[in-house]
């Protein structure tokens, strides 16, 4: 019985100390983490929108959309946080439209766990840039082969789970936005 | 001091244990990537080895695995904190590596076979010589893979322009095929 009570005291005491260093530190740390978030996704706003000089961010419905506009403060683009299941993760990615929500502008990968080498070239140039000026009237479409047409997007060799997820969850995402847009 | 060496080159814990495969494997895709993750393992390493010899008598033998974990789970939530607060770069290029140094069987290793039973100098020493034999292990690895995967050192191309990158190198499969020479190279040296 002594022995029972030393064990569980012990194990105890070790996890409540424990406990109580981590949340120190998260304290700490937590408002820089936030910060670094919010500025990544800035960073990515001013790669896909260069000429956005004024970002207005608006919620609608519970969901945040950033109103695009250049300097004369004509309206140019939307922009909107996307994420969905990758292949080991959530896929978080900033996505630029056009104002009609005709064409996308680009997107910016801020946030993934995918392979290093194969799924994380998802945020390489090579895979992003096919989503510049890329015709959203229709939904996306994942192709294995052949050279891409108007609304496709040729998925990664080696990476068809993490390039499907990636378009998947924009298809998704769009529709979603069109319709809050749409409404107000 | 021999404590300290011992980890650095004889008991080489990546070459001459093949400790903490996983991280040595998966991270060293980069030069940098292996530092960074090295250095995170000599911090972790360092502190839990620091408690475990502080608090070996007061722990009963029965869950000693138990409060080594916590206390080594405890560490890693600091660096993985730290980094994603001052190091945001680092911490999205080691991804899910970091959290993932809490089963790194070199840290555990250490604690149960060496920490619980030595004093607290010599704990620190031999934590200090494992971390570091670790960090210039996956410096090496990574440095190798980097150099023939994409014909750069840290970031900085040296291979000339017309250089043809070895994708393998920097692929799982390339991982497995420079830790295998490494190792074999290292018995040679030491036969």
């Amino acid at each position: 019985m002594k022995e029972v009570i030393r064990i569980t005291s012990v194990l105890t005491l070790v996890c409540i100390i424990c406990g109580l260093l981590l949340a120190v530190v998260y304290g700490l740390a937590n408002e820089k983490i936030e910060i670094n978030k919010e500025k990544r996704i800035e960073e990515a706003l001013t790669i896909l929108a260069p000429e956005a000089i004024n970002v207005e961010e608006l919620t609608i419905e519970t969901e945040t959309i950033y109103k695009l506009s250049n300097q004369k403060r004509n309206l140019i683009g939307y922009g909107f946080i996307a994420s969905g299941q990758g292949y080991q993760g959530k896929i978080k990615m900033l996505v630029v439209t056009d104002k009609l929500l005709e064409y996308i502008k680009g997107i910016e990968v801020v946030e993934s766990l995918e392979t290093p080498g194969l799924g994380a070239k998802i945020q390489k140039d090579p895979f992003k840039n096919q989503f510049r000026n890329l015709s959203i009237t229709k939904d996306i479409i994942c192709i294995k082969n052949d050279t891409p047409k108007e609304s496709q997007i040729k998925a990664i060799t080696g990476a068809t789970v993490s390039s499907r997820a990636v378009v998947n969850t924009l298809n998704k995402r769009i529709k979603r936005i069109r319709e809050i847009l749409n409404k107000n | 001091m021999k404590n300290f060496t011992k980890g650095l080159w004889k008991n080489h814990p990546v070459f001459r244990q093949l400790l903490g495969m996983c991280p040595s494997l998966a991270v060293t895709t980069s030069a940098m990537n292996g530092i960074s993750m090295g250095l995170a393992v000599i911090f972790v390493l360092f502190f839990s080895s620091l408690v475990v010899s502080l608090i070996k008598k007061i722990v009963p033998h029965q869950v000693r695995i138990a409060v080594y974990t916590v206390i080594i789970a405890t560490f890693v939530t600091i660096v993985d904190l730290f980094l994603k607060a001052q190091f945001p770069e680092i911490s999205r290029a080691l991804g899910p590596y970091i959290p993932l140094i809490i089963v790194n069987c070199i840290i555990l290793g250490r604690c149960e076979a060496f920490a619980s039973k030595n004093n607290l100098r010599s704990s620190l020493s031999d934590a200090l010589g494992m971390g570091f034999g670790f960090c210039w292990g996956l410096f090496l690895l990574g440095s190798i893979r980097e150099i023939f995967g994409t014909g750069s050192i840290l970031g900085i191309m040296i291979m000339p322009a017309n250089y043809n990158p070895l994708i393998i190198m920097i692929l799982p499969a390339g991982a497995f095929l420079v830790l295998g020479l490494l190792v074999a190279v290292m018995n040679k040296i030491e036969e």
